[in-house]
């Protein structure tokens, strides 16, 4: 017995002395397949640091689902920075007075250094010619997507159908609605997440179409294989951003705020940029952009904010209980 | 007339035992064999050395590390609530005794995923003792000690549930021989209590234990996911999948089978030293058999 508490406060100490090592320790709270991206951004930033300031960083990484790791910051998760995929997200932690209410304003770029967009992935040789949005609304085409109310890629989906169906001649609210309800109707089951719709569709083999960001089809081909499946880009898509911010409670608190703030300011230097575009996601960088062309081919985008007024109000007109969303699957 | 149908019983046309036979087995093969196999398969699927290197993994060795700390951490207050419960549960008679066995259920009763949030509610940043665990720096959610509390809510039912209807079963007459012999009560508990109850303490360590590492939800809202740090096996299976990492994913998860193959081997140790250990009292007291 004895014995036994020895061990097990020997283990504590041991995993205690591990982490005492660094000048200051960052938490980096991020979704959850942002670790490719961080990964290779870490030891850059490090470096930089160490340079700059002599200090020596250790960083640390938390990964889950985006709307998860939110509330674990504002449960405590002592974070002090956050990198998410939804605005929506980090607009929560304002809410909630744990970051600064103009978080957007704090960095260029709406605070995301980084973008991707919303494509289409489809069975090699596109068998059903699938192009557009218009494509996948037809008669006997099987579209997966996961959940369009509480999952980031549903809704970016639904968002990106209606955006493109109120640009085409004519366009209006009530034809979007009308629409998006028959490319849902194509939807024979909503996955629960990306990862989910990812397995429903490389693994089971369901479905003709895929929609996902860009940036995840890479990683797709990491594990399925490139010939297994081609990438299309519609001709109207989302462009979804990565917003980041200094979680001010936080960092207050630790006294690392000088540090927390250069992280996120790091991600817009060159080096920060050529790491997100050979993450596959799209650099703000012009000059990178097109020195990564290959990967990046020139897509039409639209943002939140240009079409439905901003991610907030998005969700409300949409996804909130009785949005359109709603309507449409009630009519259903 | 009974022993008729005893034979009878065992005489069972020969297709009737072989049908029977397959489904028992198929069954097993296709919800247990099937799925174990395949994690392995997986894990495998890109040689032993793309495996080996999944496991080399700093992140993954923590998570291992982390499970096996956690485990070991709930332990002796497992034990501790376990033995104490059964003991007054058993040996007497209480106003709210069937209340208290209701409440040792309880955590079997609610879902994980609830048990992980009743301690954001308790110990979070907004919960009712956040603010005051924050002011003295102590770090209960989102860290060790929180993942530590939520798994101890999770498997103390375990030894308890194992030890009541032992020791009921074998009532107080040796305990109270023991006192009456003039032993006090710490030597009744070491010398006649203990023993007595041994293998079925071991066992309900075993399950407790088997719980503990394979533990998902609780864990998992308590934890922050913090890599390195605060993920535990089950955590880090999850998170490498979700990230397009199929052979980490099944690397950890073979470890995290491998474990729960350990745990399912002492766990047949113990029922078989439990068995002989019956065995042979019985065989020591051949009168009490006719009782």
């Amino acid at each position: 017995m004895k014995s036994l508490r020895l061990t097990v406060s020997s283990l504590f100490l041991a995993l205690a002395s591990a982490t005492a090592l660094a000048d200051a320790t960052l938490l980096n709270a991020s979704y959850d397949v942002a670790r490719d991206v961080y990964k290779d951004y870490n030891p850059l930033f490090q470096k930089y640091w160490k340079a700059k300031t002599g200090e020596s960083l250790e960083l640390k990484q938390s990964h889950a689902g985006s709307t998860k790791q939110v509330r674990a910051v504002a449960d405590g998760l002592e974070a002090d920075v956050v990198t998410m995929n939804q605005a929506n997200d980090v607009e929560f932690l304002a809410d909630k007075g744990l970051v600064a209410k103009d978080w957007a304003k704090k960095f260029p770029n709406n605070a995301s250094p980084y973008t991707s967009a919303m494509v289409f992935i489809v069975r090699k040789g596109n068998p059903k010619a699938l192009k557009d949005w218009g494509d996948l609304a037809a008669a006997g085409v099987q579209v997966i997507i996961p959940h369009p109310k509480n999952t980031g890629n549903g809704r970016n989906t639904y968002l990106s159908a209606w955006a493109w169906a109120l640009r085409q001649p004519g366009g209006n609210d009530a034809k979007a609605q009308e629409f998006v309800g028959k490319l849902l109707k194509n939807a024979p089951l909503f996955a629960a997440g990306g990862r989910d719709a990812t397995t429903t569709f490389m693994q089971r083999r369901l479905g003709d179409v895929l929609i996902t960001f860009e940036s995840e089809a890479e990683m797709i081909a990491k594990e399925f294989g490139k010939g297994e499946f081609e990438v299309i880009h519609p001709s109207l898509t989302m462009q979804t951003e990565f917003p980041v911010a200094v979680v001010d409670k936080v960092v207050d608190k630790k006294g690392t705020r000088k540090q927390a703030t250069a992280y996120l300011e790091y991600l817009w230097s060159k080096e920060g940029q050529e790491n997100a575009a050979q993450n596959y996601l799209r650099p703000r960088d012009p000059e990178l952009l097109k020195k990564y062309a290959a990967f990046f081919p020139p897509v039409k985008t639209f943002t939140v904010d240009e079409v439905f007024g901003g991610a907030h109000k998005a969700f409300v007109t949409h996804f909130k209980d009785g949005g359109s969303f709603d309507q449409i699957y009630v009519a259903k | 007339m009974s022993h008729n149908k005893l034979t009878r019983a065992t005489q069972e046309p020969a297709w009737v035992r072989a049908t029977l036979l397959a489904v028992g087995l198929g069954f097993l093969f296709f919800f247990l064999g099937m799925p174990l196999l395949a994690v392995f398969v997986e894990a495998l699927a890109q040689g032993l050395p793309v495996y080996l290197e999944a496991l080399k993994d700093p992140e993954t060795r923590s998570a291992i590390w982390l499970t096996v700390v956690i485990a070991l951490a709930v332990l002796p207050f497992n034990i501790l609530f376990g033995v104490a419960a059964a003991w007054v549960i058993a040996k007497f008679d209480f106003r709210g005794k069937s209340l208290l066995i209701t409440l040792i259920d309880l955590p079997f009763a609610v879902s994980p995923v609830v048990a992980g949030l009743i301690f954001i509610l308790l110990f979070g940043a907004q919960g009712y003792f956040g603010p005051w665990l924050a002011a003295n720096e102590y770090k209960v959610i989102f860290a060790v000690p929180g993942m530590i509390i939520a798994t101890l809510f999770i498997t103390f039912p375990f030894i308890a549930r194992e030890l009541i209807p032992l020791m009921q079963s074998q009532g107080k007459d040796e305990e109270e021989a023991a006192i009456s012999l003039g032993a006090s009560g710490w030597q009744m508990f070491w010398r006649v209590t203990l023993p007595n109850i041994k293998w079925g303490l071991l066992y309900g360590v075993i399950l407790s234990n088997a719980r503990a590492m394979g533990e998902f939800g609780a864990v998992s809202v308590v934890s922050g996911h913090i890599r390195g740090e605060t993920n535990t096996l089950p955590l880090h299976v999850e998170i490498l999948y979700n990230e397009y990492n199929a052979i980490g994913a099944f690397a950890a998860a073979s470890v995290l089978a491998l474990l729960a193959l350990v745990t399912l081997v002492a766990k047949t140790i113990v029922e078989w030293r439990m068995r002989k250990e019956t065995d042979m009292l019985n065989a020591e007291l051949p009168g009490e058999k006719t009782q």
